[in-house]
């Protein structure tokens, strides 16, 4: 039963600091972990966005849904943007309080963007870098990135009859950015809410640079069903497939463990269009046992049952 | 007093009495000598800046721009592929109105590679909206990158500037420079007070998607700044003589052009070559004059046209070229007399691309070239071995 | 600048767009089972999901009609209905 005195603690919703009105897709996980994000790093937050969706869809000019004070300047820069904005507002003594956050898509952040991002988190900048990853150029029109996971169909590496879609495995970003010795690294899902504010606020209370990766399902490009969107990230965790930990000073300190709620890849590669072909012919068997392979290693590597 | 100094140390100097609160850059030879003055500025604790060590030119134009959007002033500095690589951020710094000043060690662009000096770079800027100077000299570069700065952080104005001064020749090159004094420095250039920056208690959005609806007019403003650009960079520079007794600005500079019928329009340190030539030329008997172009943008259209009334003959001199077109400071002369009847015959000359040495005789070859024939982007002193054998 | 230069003074004004006429799906809140969890606030992608004391409902002015909190709902207590317009 519902406690009647606890009920009472709760201040009615407020509107958040990623205001409505964007043009984000139904469903959108990138815009769902962007308003997350933005609500628990507060009001005193300074925001660079790299180009992408999260930036089209919340700045057509003249209008924004953003609250907070925020900047785009380009797709591959949004790391060297909040240096600058760190630098500057140490310069002129503005900085005390302020939350730095760099953000961006996978594209931008693994592909395009990585020789800044390294920059970044070489030089010991006090900001939190937000990957939101949605494992392709969504903004483009579903072009494979990076991060673009295993057998994945895009528009660039897209499944045919001698082909399984994209080749490649997913570049393991959390890994590079543990590399540079930074002190703080996490990755989390819109499919876990409180989790991902929980990572966020953690990351802000660290001072230097800091990088957090979002799993974040894109209806459109992933071809699921918008409704799905929670779920979907959910199943990315529960397979092995999407594993979502923290790292301080390059130590795995925390991971979301499994357990009896284990799932085969199956559970996650079904309901999206992306992975449909791997359904569709009986050799797609050998291919999704493939993957369950790469969820095993996962699994072993990070302790999730 | 005056110091003798490199033209990288002239612009160290005066990025330093000008306080920028962040400095990010890149090595990249003619430039590294600039930052490296900076660098060890800040080391000394004779300047306190934020210097910033980034991953590439790219980077350091970025810092930049993330800092100015916060209010701060800062600087940069580079050269040829490494300008190039800023190129993407530049465009956006102009759009975005940040008042950025960047020096740029004017040096060829590849391939084939080539360290050494010719105006290349900065011409493939030029439409970025971007307001360039060019220096003759030491003293005259280290007054441009303080007037620099009032014109780019002006209220009406809010444009990045380059300072362009030649690779090497300038950079490297030794002269006596009147370092200006910190106090009068403060008194011309007062603290930057941006109208709109990044601020968690007023937070704006930079940077938003622009659809067709609101585009052009952004185009519009910035040229628009730009004409209302040249009387203010005027006005600057004579400013700039009242406070330092010196005056070594302003669009253009006129040499020996009182009663002069033939006049060289140039750009740089070869302006000085230039005006050693017309002496010569003079001692001859000709009517030879310079008209210097000191700011490239805002191209000063209106203020060519009126130094060279009455002028017959006009000798353009340019180390760069828009491959596929011609000499870019000549068609842009050409375009500033379009259905003028008064308008001068203008020959035009490529020289000094990729470092190649100008000799006086070469500039006085030119000028006879043009009493017995139309020149239209001829190219001088070009090798016959370089063409010819294929090694 | 004296002129404007293109930079937005106004934080959230994306609320002059109302996105609820995308919707061809409408959350109803059924208000009979809801025990407060907040869930459906907290997984709504447009954040338009308002209310306290388990009284909740989506600002149908912005509703894009995704059908996630109906989804997530625990209690089952919101349905997707078809839009009539």
């Amino acid at each position: 039963m519902v406690d009647t005195a606890k009920k009472k603690e709760k201040p009615p919703v407020v509107e958040s600091l990623l205001a409505p009105g964007h043009r984000a897709c139904a469903g959108c996980g990138e815009a769902l972990a962007a308003r997350l994000i933005m609500d628990a790093a507060g009001s005193n937050t300074i925001v660079a966005t790299t180009t992408g969706c999260l930036e089209v869809f919340s700045t057509p000019y003249p209008e924004s849904a953003w609250k907070v004070a925020w900047i785009h300047s380009l797709f591959e820069n949004s790391s060297a943007v909040a240096a600058g904005i760190e630098v500057g507002l140490r310069a002129l003594g503005r900085e005390a309080g302020i939350n730095i956050i760099a953000q961006g898509g996978d594209g931008a952040t693994a592909d395009i963007g990585i020789g800044c991002l390294s920059g970044m988190f070489e030089r010991g900048h006090n900001i939190l870098y937000i990957c939101y990853d949605n494992e392709a150029y969504m903004n483009t029109g579903v072009q494979r990135s990076g991060l673009t996971p295993f057998d994945s169909h895009t528009s660039t590496s897209p499944s045919g009859s001698v082909s399984w879609g994209n080749p490649t495995e997913k570049k393991p970003l959390p890994q590079i950015a543990a590399a540079h010795g930074i002190p703080y690294v996490a990755v989390a899902t819109a499919g876990y809410p409180v989790d991902l504010q929980n990572k966020v606020k953690r990351a802000l209370s660290i001072k230097g640079p800091k990088y957090l990766q979002v799993h974040v399902p894109c209806p459109l490009g992933w071809a699921h069903k918008p409704e799905d969107t929670i779920e979907i990230g959910r199943l990315a965790v529960l397979t092995g497939l999407y594993p979502i930990y923290e790292m301080e000073n390059g130590e795995v300190t925390k991971v979301r463990k499994l357990g009896k709620k284990r799932l085969p890849v199956e559970a996650y590669l079904k309901p999206q269009g992306r992975f449909r072909h791997l359904f569709a012919k009986p050799e797609g068997k050998e291919e999704i046992k493939r993957i369950q392979k790469i969820a095993d290693g996962n699994i072993e590597r990070f302790g999730l049952v | 007093m005056k110091r003798i100094m490199e033209g990288s140390m002239a612009v160290a100097e005066a990025v330093k009495v000008c306080r920028p609160h962040v400095i990010a850059a890149y090595p990249i030879t003619p430039q590294t000598h600039i930052v490296e003055n900076l660098a060890q500025m800040v080391a000394n604790g004779e300047l306190k800046s934020e210097f910033v060590n980034v991953e590439s030119e790219f980077g350091a134009a970025s810092v930049v721009l993330g800092a100015s959007a916060v209010g701060a002033r800062t600087f940069s500095a580079s050269s040829s592929q490494g300008l190039l690589l800023m190129g993407e951020v530049l465009f956006n710094i102009a759009g975005m109105r940040l008042p950025v000043v960047l020096a740029c060690a004017n040096r060829s662009v590849s391939a084939p590679i080539n360290i050494w000096n010719d105006h290349q770079d900065a011409a493939a800027l030029r439409d970025a909206g971007i307001i360039q100077f060019f220096a003759e000299d030491n003293q005259e570069l280290h007054d441009l990158m303080i007037q620099a700065y009032r014109v780019a952080e002006d209220p009406e104005i809010s444009l990045p500037c380059i300072v362009n001064l030649d690779g090497f020749i300038l950079t490297h090159g030794f002269e006596p420079v009147e370092v200006c004094d910190q106090k009068l420095v403060d008194e011309f250039l007062p603290p930057y007070k941006p109208l709109n920056y990044l601020d968690v208690k007023n937070p704006m959005t930079f940077g938003a998607l622009f659809e067709p609806t609101w585009y052009q007019e952004t185009r519009y403003r910035i040229q628009e700044t730009m004409e209302e650009a040249k009387p203010l960079i005027e006005g600057v520079s004579k400013d700039f003589e009242k406070t330092f007794g010196r005056f070594s600005g302003g669009l253009l500079e006129k040499y020996r052009m009182e009663d002069a019928e033939s006049v060289f329009i140039s750009m740089g340190s070869v302006v000085g070559t230039i005006k050693d030539a017309v002496d010569e030329l003079r001692k001859g008997g000709e009517k030879a004059g310079v008209l210097k172009v000191r700011v490239f943008r805002p191209f000063p259209t209106e203020a060519i046209v009126e130094a060279l009334s009455g002028v017959k003959n006009v000798v353009v001199m340019e180390k760069m070229i828009s491959l596929g077109a011609g000499g870019i400071l000549a068609s842009e002369i050409k375009q500033a007399f379009y259905r003028n009847p008064q308008a001068p015959k203008v020959d035009n000359f490529i020289f000094g691309l990729g470092g190649r040495d100008i000799p006086l005789e070469s500039i006085v070859e030119a000028y006879e070239k043009t009493k017995k024939q139309d020149n239209r982007d001829v190219f001088v002193d070009l090798r016959k071995e370089a063409l010819e054998v294929d090694y | 600048m004296s002129k404007p230069v293109g930079i937005v003074t106004k934080p959230g004004s994306s609320k002059a767009n109302k996105t609820g006429s995308w919707r061809t799906t409408r959350p109803v809140f059924l208000h009979k089972d809801c025990n407060d969890c907040r869930i459906c606030v907290m997984v709504c992608p447009d954040g338009v999901i308002f209310g306290s004391d388990s009284s909740y409902d989506a600002d149908l002015d912005y509703c894009k009609g995704c059908g996630i909190c109906a989804r997530e709902c625990p209690k089952e207590d919101i349905e997707m209905v078809l839009e009539v317009k």
